[in-house]
């Protein structure tokens, strides 16, 4: 348990008086009231490594080090909607032995967006305000305007944070800015919003040059690596999405004059259900790994392009697409490149370069096509049947 | 990476900048640069109209028809008869916003 010595009891709304201990062990001393509310009732997280008692209650310190298991939590958030409730407490937070002087950064409560800013903030002496977004990172929660003024004027203003530092000045993510106005907080708050780097590993090197980012690190990336890492919540809604479309072919297939045989539809149905899953991996991972190397600049038409590939050499090198039926080949050339497509389509959302105005424009010549082309797709596929039941 | 040619509702008066440079500060997409004491535009086909400098404008100098450029957004509007929402249901949704 550390005590804050260098807070000046005399600038502070009420003397230090010990402060109750938040949720660790509690204080010889204790008896004050803390004036901040203690938002762990039930213990500290095991990243809060110790608490810092000031003026103003006490402040629980994180850990800069990432332990395995969190890495691991990342992960899965990564690859399921566990990410949905990977959250914190808002509120204040400390790294290292700040005092007055120290930077206070500002973050969302999504776990992994403070996860990334502790660790990076790893040897330093900073306060850390983690804000109210609803568990969502801070640039997507700065564009629902979560992460926003109202929000972080709110919390510099409950948490007293003017009490605890003698500068004026909060740094606030850069990604935030689309939901915060520097000029309104600095009127409501008296504090100046500096926009730190894009990214919080930048953090060191912009604080070693006088709180100055370089264009590059002002800049958003979209690597490889970065791509890849979005597909697996690409890939996921799709699948559970797919037993249906399994069913619906299952039916197609095993329709016959003499009731629905599943022997039949197994057989048959095999090939789509395997172009489904292609057109899946295609458009929910392909495209998006494979993004700047497709050519167009319409997500739609990438999706489509690639998915078009795909099942041309399906048709030509694949046995199992090597169909009899003329109009099982149409079926697999209409329905699976534009699947693909409007699965690459999606990712636009996950991406960091579309914008509002390009995704309607896609969505309003892409929609009609994608359903016109699901409509000729079961025509095919009753044609087929018609065929195959000899009734013409 | 750009996307769409000439699609961004970005619009800017240069008779209002007072040339703070915040814009350029917080576009991730450097649209912006410095010149001679004001901002200016360079490739508009790089702007994805979150909305930053628009925000961080205290003069009103720019106008941006903010929002966030997701497919399942604004099919969810389409759908919902609304503006294009970022609520993907919380248990379904693709990365989107979330």
């Amino acid at each position: 348990m550390k005590i804050l010595n260098t807070i000046d009891p005399a600038q502070s709304l009420k003397p230090l008086q010990g402060g109750g201990a938040c949720c660790g062990p509690v204080l010889s001393m204790s008896g004050g009231a803390a004036m901040r509310s203690c938002p762990y009732k039930g213990g500290y997280p095991e990243w809060v490594t110790d608490e810092i008692t000031t003026a103003e209650g006490p402040v629980p310190v994180a850990a800069t080090v990432l332990t395995t298991a969190e890495k691991f939590a990342h992960l899965r958030a990564r690859l399921t909607n566990f990410r949905m409730r990977f959250s914190i407490e808002p509120g204040l937070y400390a790294v290292g032995s700040p005092d007055r002087s120290s930077d206070i950064f500002i973050s969302a409560n999504y776990t992994m967006s403070f996860d990334i800013l502790r660790a990076s903030l790893h040897g330093m002496n900073a306060w850390i305000l983690v804000i109210d977004t609803g568990g969502i990172n801070v640039w997507c929660a700065a564009g629902k305007g979560t992460f926003g003024t109202e929000e972080l004027v709110k919390r510099i203003n409950g948490e007293r944070i003017a009490m605890l530092v003698n500068h004026r000045k909060i740094i606030v993510p850069q990604l935030g800015a689309p939901g915060v106005s520097a000029g309104q907080v600095k009127k409501r708050t008296g504090f100046r919003v500096l926009y730190g780097p894009v990214r919080a590993e930048d953090i060191p090197t912009y604080i070693e040059n006088g709180y100055t980012a370089s264009p590059a690190m002002r800049r958003i990336r979209f690597t490889m690596k970065d791509r890849l890492v979005l597909t697996p919540m690409e890939l996921n809604p799709a699948m559970k999405k797919l037993p249906y479309l399994i069913f619906a072919v299952l039916l197609v297939f095993g329709l016959k004059p003499e009731g629905i045989m599943f022997r039949d539809a197994a057989a048959g149905a095999a090939p789509f259900a395997a172009g489904a899953v292609g057109a899946l991996i295609t458009g929910a991972f392909l495209t998006p790994v494979l993004l700047p190397f497709i050519p167009f600049r319409s997500f739609a038409l990438k999706g489509w392009l690639l998915g078009m590939a795909v099942f041309l050499l399906m048709i030509t090198h694949v046995p199992l697409f090597m169909f009899e039926s003329n109009y099982l080949t149409a079926v697999t050339l209409v329905f699976f490149p534009l699947l693909s497509s409007y699965l690459a389509l999606q990712f636009t959302g996950a991406s960091t370069y579309t914008n509002l105005s390009g995704v309607k424009k896609e969505l309003k010549y892409g929609l009609p096509v994608y359903i016109g082309g699901t409509v000729i797709s079961f025509l095919l596929l009753a044609a087929y049947k018609i065929h195959e039941w000899g009734i013409l | 990476m750009k996307y769409l040619k000439e699609t961004a509702t970005l619009t800017y008066s240069p008779e209002k900048c007072t040339g703070c440079g915040r814009c350029v500060e917080v576009c991730p997409h450097n649209v912006f640069s410095m010149s001679s004491g004001k901002a200016v535009i360079g490739d508009r086909d790089r702007c994805m109209e979150c909305g930053a400098c628009a925000k961080n404008c205290d003069f009103g100098a720019i106008y941006v028809d903010a929002g966030v450029g997701c497919a399942a957004a604004v099919i969810n509007g389409i759908l919902r008869g609304t503006e294009p929402s970022c609520d993907c249901g919380g248990t379904s949704g693709s990365a989107c916003c979330c």
